[in-house]
């Protein structure tokens, strides 16, 4: 611990001393410290890649990392939300699923309605927008649930992982749902400005819902609510609406994430997220973000993203055998979770 | 028996135990007798082991001892069975007593035959007729704390402390403990027995030990002492605090309450609150005192929205007749609500002072959609100044500050909302005499700025010394209404002792 003696120490009433005499730049550099951690982590993770692999360093693989990563930003950015209020979603690999299959047949096929006779074609950003509102209905579901009946968030989630995957399923009749034409597929593998399109979109996600947890009522509410839900009830928040709308937004980035993978494949998996749930909690861990919640922050999450994302391209680049992968990224979150407490009891 | 000899102990630079030297008698029931926060349960605590860090010496059949954890206390024969039971719902009885003392033979299996049996052996010398095996769950509250006294038998427990046992449990099943506790006595078990209710007293001890402000007051043999007297011994003490002026004449009410009640949150077909009626008048500091479990809590968080669905009775803020479902609702309509336990119903600990203040009016602190920074630091600068509220700067964690302190943010994080009637739930529990002070200036500007103020306390000088009027709660009633000129301890205190046995 860091405490600097040579500045103002704060005032307080001697018979109630306050418990950490600490001051304003200790408290800012050990909050730099605690997010260098992962920097540190990341760079170091870089430089021993890079010495062991000639193809690490390269544009080429810089771009592959990055665009990889864009769908676990996207899903972990929500889960963010999710953890910070002290909840837990384990639905999103398949609320991912749904809702890229679902835009991906409205874009193959339409919607056809024999008994009326009726035949509805969709445009790009209309299959995009009913896609996307899937998913954020699906997430709505899950807050709705856990507020009004009380549902634990990981009991609650883990139903919803069971039910939208069988929705796939059901959709998709367990075959993939490919020909998603050009423009759809330009989301998961054009460019714009010579960056890949999913790199905007994380990029775009990212600092909007940077934006949201600091600067905005919601955000605020967010982190109050997992701090101490009691308070935050007391203060007059309404804390099933944020739920609801953090499930929502969870279940929203979800399908961002679902169109991504959608485009880059041209096609719907019925199988696909598979157990993304698991690297976005794994993301949000690694960037520093209390599993109790009222703790961590958007940024923090992106940089757990990256580790794990440069982790997993390494690994392929050093002809790691995928079993080891898994063993690897295991211990890493395991790492990462002992030093962040170790380095909070500090604090 | 039991000695205790010149025990001090302190929290965070407070005494709250000075100097305390009694002596418990075994064969007797001695019943320890105090206000709240006269140092009881901290005695309690310290005799049973769960604190271990004070000053002093406690004496067990002659030999100094000093416990290193409640089962250090209780392996050397001291037994506790708090007003809340430690029991496991779940298991059964049999289960429960032998928890963490389970017999096993060689192999580390249980040796369930024998346990059973001697809980059998205990159930029946406590006359508790039902079958070792019912999980606990099942038997009713009174039951329950029997199977508690049986543990502390199983113990072998000489000195069995008894805090509030009388509190949750019927008449019927008053009679039948204090049988096992006379067999007790017989057994020349000492018992220490804490109790509100004086009359039960009279019933049962055979000794009384007058703690108040954390001193021993008197000690004495039950018949030689009366009612009155005790009470006397319980309360008499110079109040400190300036007394408030009689304040306006109260024409104009703030908020009026019909008929609220309450259903009890566990017993079906009871209520909690019985019929409550008052106001609260412009400027007016209104008292609320009770004894534990009066209901004084409860007739606050029904105010603030907390308890919509379970509740009836109309209340009225400005002449208007409001319906609270929520502390949303009941902040729109002017209400602010301390509450009693700072740290987990009034401030957010990991959160910086400033969010602590600004987040009851976030929506005074947007433009375009966005929190201004400069908005919320300059809330949390002028409370800072305001309230004196000490603190390296707003900025810090609030877990960081101490009581009074915190205290001091929760009060701006309310008094932000600019409301015009203000719930106070002991308001300066925990904090030191400086910030009480201070807090109690507070409570008289605010009121002569023409607030409505509510406040309860459980400490009789506070509660005396801020208030115009005092209502009175005993069991979820208001027993008394008293005008400032008509105050006094005794008349208090009588209204909040319940009743009934």
């Amino acid at each position: 611990m860091i405490t600097d003696t040579s500045t103002q120490q704060p005032e307080i009433t001697k018979s109630e001393p306050a418990k950490t005499p600490s001051n304003n730049t200790a408290k800012d550099f050990r909050h730099y410290l605690v997010k260098f951690q992962s920097l540190i982590a990341l760079f170091l993770l870089c430089a021993v890649i890079g010495l062991l692999s000639d193809n690490f360093f390269t544009v080429a693989n810089g771009w592959n990392v990055m665009r990889q990563i864009s769908v676990n930003i996207c899903i972990s950015v929500g889960m963010t939300l999710v953890i910070l209020t002290g909840g837990i979603d384990l639905s999103v690999g398949s609320v991912l699923a749904f809702s890229g299959a679902v835009t991906a047949g409205l874009l193959s096929a339409g919607i056809e309605l024999p008994a009326f006779d009726l035949f509805i074609g969709f445009t790009l950003l209309g299959g995009i927008i009913v896609g996307m509102a899937t998913g954020s209905i699906l997430g709505a579901f899950n807050g709705w649930t856990i507020t009004r009946f009380r549902v634990p968030p990981f009991v609650a989630t883990l139903a919803m992982l069971t039910i939208a995957r069988g929705l796939t399923m059901l959709w998709t009749n367990g075959f993939p749902i490919s020909g998603l034409g050009e423009g759809f597929v330009t989301i998961g593998t054009g460019w714009f400005l010579g960056i890949p399109v999913p790199v905007w979109i994380s990029a775009v996600v990212v600092v909007s819902f940077m934006m949201i947890t600091t600067k905005t009522k919601l955000g605020r509410y967010i982190y109050a609510i997992g701090g101490n839900e009691n308070a935050a009830r007391l203060s007059g928040i309404n804390i099933k609406k944020v739920k609801i709308i953090v499930y929502s937004l969870a279940g929203g980035l979800a399908a961002v994430g679902g169109l991504i993978v959608t485009a880059r494949l041209n096609s719907a998996q019925p199988n696909a997220g598979f157990s993304y749930e698991l690297d976005a909690i794994a993301a949000v861990v690694i960037g520093g973000t209390s599993l109790s919640g009222g703790r961590g922050t958007i940024l923090g999450t992106v940089l757990g993203a990256i580790i794990i994302g440069v982790l997993n391209n390494g690994l392929v680049l050093l002809d790691v055998s995928p079993f080891w992968q898994q063993v690897v990224k295991g211990i890493v979150i395991l790492l990462a979770v002992i030093i962040d407490k170790s380095s909070s009891k500090n604090q | 028996m039991l000695k205790v000899e010149n025990i001090t102990k302190q929290f965070s630079g407070i005494v709250v135990l000075d100097k305390i030297s009694i002596e418990l008698q075994a064969g007797k029931v001695n019943a320890i007798i105090g206000e709240n926060g006269a140092g009881k349960s901290t005695l309690m605590r310290i005799l049973s082991g769960v604190y271990t860090d004070y000053e002093g010496q406690i004496f067990f059949q002659n030999e100094p001892v000093r416990f290193s954890s409640t089962k250090d206390a209780q392996s050397k024969g001291i037994a506790i069975i708090h007003q809340e039971l430690n029991l496991i719902p779940y298991l059964s009885i049999t289960e429960n007593i032998f928890l963490g003392r389970e017999l096993t033979n060689r192999w580390g299996g249980l040796q369930a035959k024998e346990m059973r049996s001697r809980t059998q052996e205990l159930l029946n010398r406590l006359k508790l007729y039902v079958s070792p095996d019912t999980q606990v769950y099942k038997l009713k509250v009174g039951q329950q704390q029997v199977v508690e006294i049986a543990k502390a038998l199983l113990f072998e427990s000489e000195v069995i402390i008894m805090d509030e046992p009388t509190s949750a449990i019927s008449d019927h099943e008053v009679e039948v403990l204090f049988d096992i506790i006379n067999d007790l006595k017989k057994a020349n078990k000492a018992i220490v027995y804490i109790s509100h209710k004086l009359d039960e007293l009279f019933e049962i001890a055979d000794r009384y030990i007058v703690l108040r402000d954390g001193k021993h007051i008197e000690s004495g043999d039950m018949p030689d002492i009366d009612h009155d007297r005790l009470i006397q011994k319980m309360v008499g003490r110079n109040i400190q605090v300036a007394k408030k002026e009689a304040g306006p004449g109260n024409e104009e009410k703030l908020l009026s309450v019909h008929d609220l009640c309450l259903k009890h949150p566990t017993k079906k077909n009871e209520l909690f609150l019985k019929n409550i009626s008052f106001s609260l008048g412009k400027g007016e500091i209104l008292g609320v005192f009770g004894l534990m479990g009066a209901g004084r809590t409860e007739l606050l968080e029904t105010l603030f929205g907390l308890n919509a669905k379970s509740c009836t009775g109309s209340i009225e803020v400005n002449h208007q007749v409001v319906i609270l479902t929520s502390p949303d609702d009941a902040i729109k309509a002017g209400l602010a609500l301390v509450p009693e336990d700072r740290k987990n119903d009034g401030l957010i600990l990991g959160l910086d002072v400033r969010t602590n203040i600004s987040l009851t009016c976030l929506k005074n602190m947007e433009r375009a959609g966005l929190l201004q920074e400069g908005l919320e630091t300059s809330l949390a600068q002028k409370y800072i100044k305001e309230l004196n509220i000490k603190t390296s700067s707003d900025k810090q964690l609030a877990k960081n500050l101490s009581g009074g302190n915190q205290q001091k943010i929760v009060l701006s994080k309310w008094l932000a909302t600019k409301p015009s009637i203000l719930l106070l739930d002991e308001p300066t529990r925990g904090i030191d005499i400086n910030a009480k002070n201070e807090i109690y200036k507070l409570i008289l500007q605010l009121a002569s700025a023409g607030m409505g103020i509510l406040m309860v306390s459980s400490e009789l000088p506070e509660i005396m010394a801020v208030s115009d009027r005092i209502l009175v709660m005993a069991e979820g009633r208001l027993t008394a209404e008293l005008a400032n000129h008509e105050l006094s301890e005794d008349k208090i205190l009588k209204a909040a002792i319940p009743k009934t046995i």
